[in-house]
């Protein structure tokens, strides 16, 4: 790996005093299990690396009804798999992280460095997307906060300005007769998804019309893909598993799929239409369980 | 300053160390070179294989895929710290009972990872054995003989439940 210069700031403002005197030369690491697999490869070469790994006042998980769920950046995948309020409130997370990775990658990879990493095929982007969750990001004397569906820009690029930093995930709290479920095709559990989908379904309380549905998918284009189409077919209808066949079709015409080892654009393409449907599947039930 | 040698505090194995290391040193590197406890095995370096699990504050995690400065201030357990004296730890043990060892590479890792699903939670059900050590690759032996070997372990502590 090519040498850098290392910093372990121990607060939030210490890292962010840095991240504003370096910039683009400075990288920020957290878990590094994305980071440091393309520094040792040489595909990322950072002058000075800034280590938030240690800044504990950015590891926590706390709810209450009327904010919803707060995560903080540096909170590790296995703390979210594990936190009775996420695995009481939130299961779709708890369910999404317990497949994401193996143990080992989820004991020490945290939420924001996933999120940053802005892989189309990661798990929490899409599921934050049908959950509607914001992101605050953080510069030096400032904050603000944007929906997870406009954080991601391009492969592997996301909407940081040099100087920020992400601090906390805010997931407000699902309307009444919501549910969420995330669906991802893999070879083995815990790979990475060939694609994958998740879906939030709301319905009315008087009539069981679906008043909202949330469609996010993960590897089927450059970045965690909001399909507002699909959506559009279920809106305003009492669903039945037709339409949320429907659905998956039209998510697969709307889907950017390419082709690389794992699978090709036009499987990938088929696979959307599967994992739509399925994952919609789950989401009503739990949406009629209420 | 670049590549400037920086200051390493940390436990392994309850015995505290103090060393001066490269910044882009892994801490699966240190380990093995700087402090020659060459137990655990370097694999894959992509964070693919497991060989290279260690235990880090009660977690099992890659030590391949962590920088050695990441490590410092915290406790670490490699296959070095598990058997007491000459008196082998359980799950080491198990292992060579039940045969679960054959070229033995994957084989540190492994016990690692069992060692930190034990601590963890002394009673797993197979599943769970499975999901700990799911991220630990071998090339022989294969992939049964090794969940008995925790499963074993599991009956005599918990009394042959
Ligand atoms: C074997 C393996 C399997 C995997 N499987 C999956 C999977 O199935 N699903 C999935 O979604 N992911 C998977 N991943 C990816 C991985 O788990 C996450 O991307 C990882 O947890 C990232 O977190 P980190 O803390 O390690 O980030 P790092 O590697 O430290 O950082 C990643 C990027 O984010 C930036 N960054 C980190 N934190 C911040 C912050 N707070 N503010 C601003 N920028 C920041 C860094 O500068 C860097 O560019 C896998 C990884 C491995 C190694």
């Amino acid at each position: 790996m090519r040498e850098f210069e290392y910093f372990a700031p121990k607060t939030v403002k210490e890292a962010l005093s840095l991240l504003s005197q370096y910039e683009e030369e400075a990288e920020i690491i957290a878990g590094g299990q994305s980071l440091l697999v393309i520094m040792r490869q040489g595909l990322f070469t950072p002058k000075y690396l800034i280590d938030v790994k240690g800044i504990s006042a950015l590891d926590y998980i706390n709810r209450d009804e009327g904010k919803g769920l707060r995560i903080g950046a540096l909170t590790i995948h296995r703390a979210i798999e594990k936190s009775p309020i996420i695995q009481r409130h939130f299961k779709v997370l708890s369910e999404m992280e317990g497949n994401l990775a193996t143990i080992q990658t989820r004991n020490w990879g945290t939420i924001g460095g996933n999120l940053c990493h802005g892989d189309p095929a990661g798990d929490p982007a899409p599921v934050f997307i049908a959950l509607m969750a914001k992101l605050k990001l953080a510069s030096l004397g400032q904050e603000r906060i944007m929906e997870v569906e406009e954080f991601s820009k391009d492969y592997l690029e996301v909407a940081l300005e040099p100087n920020e930093m992400l601090v906390e995930i805010q997931v407000p709290t699902p309307p009444p007769n919501t549910g969420t479920a995330y669906e991802k095709l893999t070879v083995m559990k815990g790979d990475m998804g060939i694609v994958g989908a998740a879906v939030s379904i709301t319905l009315s309380s008087e009539d069981g019309v679906c008043k909202d549905a949330r469609i996010a998918l993960s590897n089927a284009s450059s970045i965690p893909l909001r399909v507002r189409e699909a959506e559009r077919q279920l809106i305003g209808k009492v669903l039945n598993d037709d339409l949320l066949a429907e659905a998956g079709q039209v998510a697969s015409e709307e889907a950017e799929t390419t082709s690389d080892v794992h699978g090709s654009a036009e499987y990938r393409r088929e696979m959307v239409k599967v994992f739509v449907r399925r994952a919609a599947r789950k989401a009503l039930e739990r949406a009629r369980a209420g | 300053m670049n590549g400037e040698l920086k200051e390493l505090k940390l436990t392994i194995n309850g015995k505290p160390y103090e060393l001066k290391v490269k910044p882009q040193a892994l801490l699966v590197d240190v380990l093995r070179k700087n402090l020659r406890l060459t137990g655990t095995k370097q694999g894959c370096l992509t964070s693919s294989c497991g060989a290279c699990t260690i235990v880090i504050d009660g977690k099992a995690v890659k030590s391949c895929s962590i920088l050695a400065l990441q490590a410092n201030g915290h406790e670490v357990t490699t296959i070095e710290g598990l058997a007491d004296g000459d008196k082998l730890h359980p799950i080491q043990e198990a292992f060579i009972e039940h045969g679960a060892v054959e070229c033995g590479f994957c084989t540190p890792g492994r016990v690692m990872s069992a060692k930190a699903l034990l601590d963890e939670n002394p009673n797993p059900t197979r599943e769970e054995i499975r999901e700990a050590m799911q991220s630990n690759l071998c090339a022989d032996e294969g992939y049964v003989k090794y969940i008995e070997a925790v499963e074993i372990v599991v009956k005599k502590t918990q009394g042959g439940s």
